[in-house]
């Protein structure tokens, strides 16, 4: 009870706390406009040349121009220069105020189950909105339509293009042309016609807009806004088909829209009067030559890029880089040719990624999806903010109820009836039909955004007299659709039981029968002698696999890139990284491989080392590994935890008990090798390798020991260092740090009769009894007969002694003598892996004892 | 009209064929040309080198598999009525056909598309597959990119997915239960069955 009260109280801070902050920065911002709207006062007063300004930039040249000359007459030691930074001052502020509104959205899930996230920006908008009116008594920001379509929307769509399902893409691709092209131009049609024939029927009174104006209106607003949609969507989690459906119709109608835009605006230019068949031949040439033009350019920039992936591989770092400067400039490239932008980057994005994923290294494009993706949604919420914040504004809205409620009628109907009949025709012939719920949320799923708004913003006024009543109304459809149509689509999808993405685990064996029906199907075509999908499928796989990929792709991703494999690598990854953190969960990441392949089995090398110790934690410890035998890999993981209890206790103890000793070794220790100064930062690697000085240094000191020693053999002179005599040890015995008695004597013994019995033979033959203070470490020079080193546990040695490192100490269940032991209890289980694996790692670990050498050397003991 | 009928009636129990497979008039016509074209010599049935004559079928890595799949064990030609009841695997799934209660479970329905694609894993017949069976299934779609060791892996693997039973073979309860996710009626549809 007392904790749930704390929490909400905490819970309350937190949110006020946020809410400060936000106010505080947006204050900041505020202050700054205040003090721009100060300084372009003053410019205006002094050059008396500037005119009204609405946009930063103009004001920042008003008001060097009056600040420019000032004459000092003592030099100053600090100065305020706010004018030097204003514009990238407020555009950070600014960006930084939109990212908190996110936070401040997320803080409260129980909010946002409800109201959808581009809702509460906006809303959040409104009231920063409010606060620069109350401050300013104008609108001093909003967003412009420049800003928008060549700073905010390119990586928006880059992303979604980008991050694309390819495959679904463009199976779906008919469906999704038939819906953004047809769709749209009905949807302007008879949204703009309907509005003129209402207004002409007296529905909405006077207004000085003309038939081609309302078209035009029609037009802008038709665009379904990808944005929002992700943006809605993205929470609602439909089923494949139909999220590809309504998202890539958002994302190609967008560059429709802005095509039948344009062509509109210029016949509205044109005039009515001159307007005669040719010319709207013309424009139909145009909608095609602008959008085809535009999505071949897109291939053309993909292509391009494809290929520059190709040799990238010296300049890693940058590699990702490439892909957004690239997409960029294909967005920047159609609008110069007046081609579709969005479309363009659209289908570069699309085209492209399969063939940058394959030839970049894994983590450019790693880091190539998060910078598009903290691009993407950074600037996804900026657009929303400002959607809010360009509301409030006076100027802009001239009411005329008449228009916006048909508007808002109009736009839903329409949008309802082309969705509807497109589909009935889609499903004549479509394998799997669209279902009638499906169709629904398709149609109701028509978000507008900030596509339409921008397009809105970016009509002339000289041309389009109402044009703020085009802009208010544009506003209140997004509102409309983003707010209410967002809150409603979740509890729409629910009670229509609309089918949802089945989320499951990828699986290879669904991945590989999918390939298997490929074929049949194909194999089937053949056989009933058509040319089916199938048909076409395939046939353009081959010519992609040997024309396509032979020019886009490096050979070396050509050659490993089978897709099965790859989900099978991917699988592995996968399995690794969870073999490596319920490792870690478990304080210690040594694990060793089963003889299944795919099990790993973290029990049993623990186990090994315990058996010794603990004879009754054993029994049921293999008793548990017999059942865990028998899962596969992603079951270990999960039923580890449950199934045992008594297990963890023990270990952890245990891993503590070694991480303390080891730690402890570790730090005394450990060789240091003169100090170097590390590169810790490379601007072009993010290596943590060792550094290549201490590799040497390493080698050589180790090489002059080896050869001093060798030469001391021959004289017969003792050897400086030496095996561990234990028994004697025993009497020296210093534990480096209190560990627990009991069970550090028990292993303790354990080991130390394990280690004497080994090396005893060796002590025989090789070297006599011989006491020195290089307690449990041997040079693997003078084992030539063994073929893995035993280490003696930490507590064994002196103070002084080296330790062996972390990796050599967690080796011990490894070395054969223990394997021998232990054999009877591993007998199913003992894996010719483990012995690989502990050899392999024992040549790693080389250098470390190298290393080790050289402070024994340093201290030699005499009996 | 007059040719549709002509066609149809020379192929003996066509009424029932309809019946048993769902194909329209259209479709029979259209197949039983197809099988005519197959049917070089005219002998009214196919043999396997009938089908290793289709050239792209020939380049397809489980195509022989697939032509096995037509042949019932022991025999070695396939009427055109088989023929036909092979092919009905693959029409898509009509949903607005009222249900009859009584009546036998359709060719094209889910278990038996997934019993189609599971008998041209399991070559021996033994109602399951076996590692060796999946591998050589594998071997010949993956082609040569992969190793051996590669391919036996993921053997492996997809056999451990599968397989609830351990005994290192999928059975058809296995193979259903473990392609449960899979829209089958889409995957293993073509359009122009419809």
């Amino acid at each position: 009870m007392f904790f749930d009260q704390q929490k909400s109280v905490m819970a309350f801070l937190q949110h006020f706390a946020l809410l400060l902050a936000l106010i505080i920065v947006f204050s900041t911002s505020c202050k700054a406009v205040t003090l721009e709207v100060g300084s372009v006062e003053v410019g205006y007063n002094d050059s008396s040349k500037s005119s009204a300004t609405e946009d930063t930039s103009t004001s920042i040249n008003g008001s060097t121009d009056g600040h420019a000359p000032s004459v000092i007459s003592t030099l100053p030691i600090v100065t305020w220069k706010w004018h030097h930074i204003e514009t990238p001052y407020l555009v950070a502020l600014w960006i930084l105020t939109c990212w908190l509104c996110k936070l401040v959205c997320e803080l409260n899930h129980n909010v946002t189950s409800v109201i959808p996230e581009s809702g509460l920006l906006i809303i959040l908008g409104f009231i920063l909105g409010g606060i620069i009116w109350g401050a300013d008594k104008a609108q001093t920001f909003k967003l412009i339509p420049t800003n928008f379509f060549y700073y905010l929307l390119p990586q928006i769509i880059l992303d979604a293009s980008y991050c694309m399902p390819n495959k679904l893409f463009f199976s779906n691709l008919g469906a999704i042309l038939i819906h953004a092209i047809i769709g749209t131009c009905w949807n302007a049609a008879t949204v703009g016609t309907a509005l003129w024939a209402c207004y002409e029927g007296g529905a909405m009174g006077t207004l000085n807009i003309g038939p081609l104006q309302f078209l035009l209106f029609g037009a802008l607003i038709s665009a379904v806004d990808p944005v929002a949609v992700i943006a809605v969507f993205e929470e609602v989690h439909v089923n494949e088909v139909l999220y590809i459906l309504v998202f890539g119709e958002s994302l190609l109608n967008d560059g429709v829209t802005v095509v039948l835009y344009n062509v509109f605006d210029a016949f509205v230019s044109l005039g009515g009067l001159k307007i005669n068949a040719a010319e709207i031949v013309k424009g139909i040439v145009s909608f095609f030559v602008v959008a085809f033009g535009g999505s071949f350019l897109g291939v053309v920039f993909a292509i391009l890029i494809s290929m520059l992936t190709r040799v990238t591989k010296n300049v890693q770092v940058i590699e990702a880089g490439f892909i957004v400067v690239l997409g960029y400039l294909s967005y920047l490239t159609a609008e110069m040719l007046s081609l579709s932008a969005i479309l363009s980057i659209t289908f570069c994005g699309v085209c492209c990624q399969k063939y940058i994923n394959a030839n970049m290294d894994e983590k450019s494009v790693t880091t190539l999806r998060y910078t598009l993706k903290v691009m993407a949604n950074g600037s996804e919420t900026m657009i929303f903010v400002f959607l809010g914040v360009s509301a409030i504004d006076k100027n802009i809205w001239v009411w005329n109820t008449g228009f916006i409620l048909l508007t808002i009628f109009f736009v839903v109907v329409f949008r309802f009836i082309g969705v509807f009949f497109l589909n009935w025709v889609l499903n004549q012939s479509r394998l799997i039909p669209i279902d009638i719920t499906d169709q629904f949320v398709m149609a109701y799923g028509g978000l507008r955004g900030a596509v339409a708004y921008g397009l809105a913003a970016l009509l002339d006024e000289k041309k389009i007299p109402e044009k703020n009543l085009m802009l208010g109304t544009t506003l209140i459809v997004v509102y409309f659709t983003v707010i209410l149509q967002g809150i409603t689509m979740k509890p729409l999808v629910q009670w229509l039981k609309v089918k949802r993405a089945a989320h499951s685990d990828l699986k290879l064996i669904e991945k590989l029968n999918n390939r298997a029906f490929d074929h049949i199907l194909a194999a089937v075509e053949d056989i009933c002698g058509r040319i089916g999908d199938n048909w076409w499928t395939r046939g353009w796989n081959r010519f992609e696999e040997n024309y396509i990929s032979w020019l886009l792709m490096k050979p070396k991703a050509r050659k490993n890139r089978d897709y099965l494999f790859s989900i099978f690598h991917k699988l592995n990854l996968e399995d690794a990284i969870n073999y490596v953190s319920e490792g870690e969960r478990q304080g210690s990441l040594a694990f060793s491989r089963s003889d299944e392949a795919a099990n790993v089995d973290f029990k049993k090398q623990f186990g090994s080392e315990f058996a010794d110790v603990m004879p009754n934690i054993m029994v049921d410890m293999s008793n548990y590994e017999l059942g865990i035998e028998h899962f596969s890999v992603t079951s270990i993981v999960k039923d580890t935890i449950p199934s045992v209890s008594l297990d963890i206790h023990g270990q952890d103890r245990k891993n503590a008990m070694d991480d303390i000793n080891a730690h402890h070794l570790l730090q005394q220790h450990l060789y240091r090798s003169r100090k170097h100064h590390r590169h810790k930062y490379s601007r072009s690697h993010f290596s943590i390798n060792q550094n290549e000085d201490e590799v040497q240094e390493i080698f050589q000191r180790t090489m002059r020991s080896r050869l001093e020693s060798f030469k001391s053999t021959k004289m017969g002179v003792n050897p400086a260092k030496k095996i561990t005599k234990h028994h004697k040890k025993e009497l020296t015995h210093k534990m480096p740090n209190g560990h627990p008695d009991g069970t550090g004597h028990l292993y303790g013994d354990e080991v130390d009769i394990a280690v004497g019995s080994e090396t005893g033979a060796i002590n025989s033959t090789f070297m006599r009894d011989t006491y020195t203070v290089g307690a449990g470490i041997e040079n693997p020079v003078f084992l030539p007969d063994m073929d893995s080193p035993t280490h003696s546990p930490p507590w064994l040695m002196e103070t002084e002694a080296v330790a062996p490192s972390q990796r050599a100490q967690r080796r011990l269940p490894w070395t054969p003598n223990r394997l021998r032991r232990l054999a009877p209890m591993r007998i199913s289980t003992c894996s010719t892996d483990s012995f690989l694996m502990a050899d392999v790692s024992l040549t790693l670990e080389e250098h470390e004892e190298h290393s080790q050498t050289d402070h024994v050397e340093m201290r030699p003991v005499f009996d | 009209m007059g040719s549709t009928n002509s066609t149809l009636l020379k192929i003996p129990n066509v009424e029932v064929l309809m019946q048993e497979t769902g194909f329209s008039p259209a479709h029979i016509i259209r197949l039983h040309d197809r099988f005519k074209a197959l049917d070089k010599e005219g002998r009214g049935h196919l043999c396997p080198h009938d089908f290793g004559a289709i050239k792209e079928l020939a380049m397809n890595p489980i195509g022989d598999r697939i032509i096995g799949a037509f042949f019932s064990p022991g025999k070695e030609t396939v009427d055109f009525h088989t023929f036909v009841k092979i092919l009905a695997h693959f029409r898509p799934v009509d949903k607005d056909r009222p249900k009859e209660p009584n009546s036998p479970e359709p060719i094209n329905s889910r278990s038996n598309k997934l019993k189609f694609a599971f008998q041209l894993y399991d070559q021996d017949k033994d109602g399951k597959i076996s590692r060796d069976e999946l591998l050589q299934v594998l071997r010949a779609m993956l082609g040569m990119q992969v190793t051996d060791e590669q391919l036996e892996s993921i053997a492996d693997r997809t056999i451990q997915e599968a397989d609830l039973d351990r005994d290192d073979a999928i059975s058809f309860e296995e193979f259903r239960k473990s392609l449960e996710k899979i829209n089958i009626d889409h995957k293993m549809s073509i359009r122009f069955l419809r």
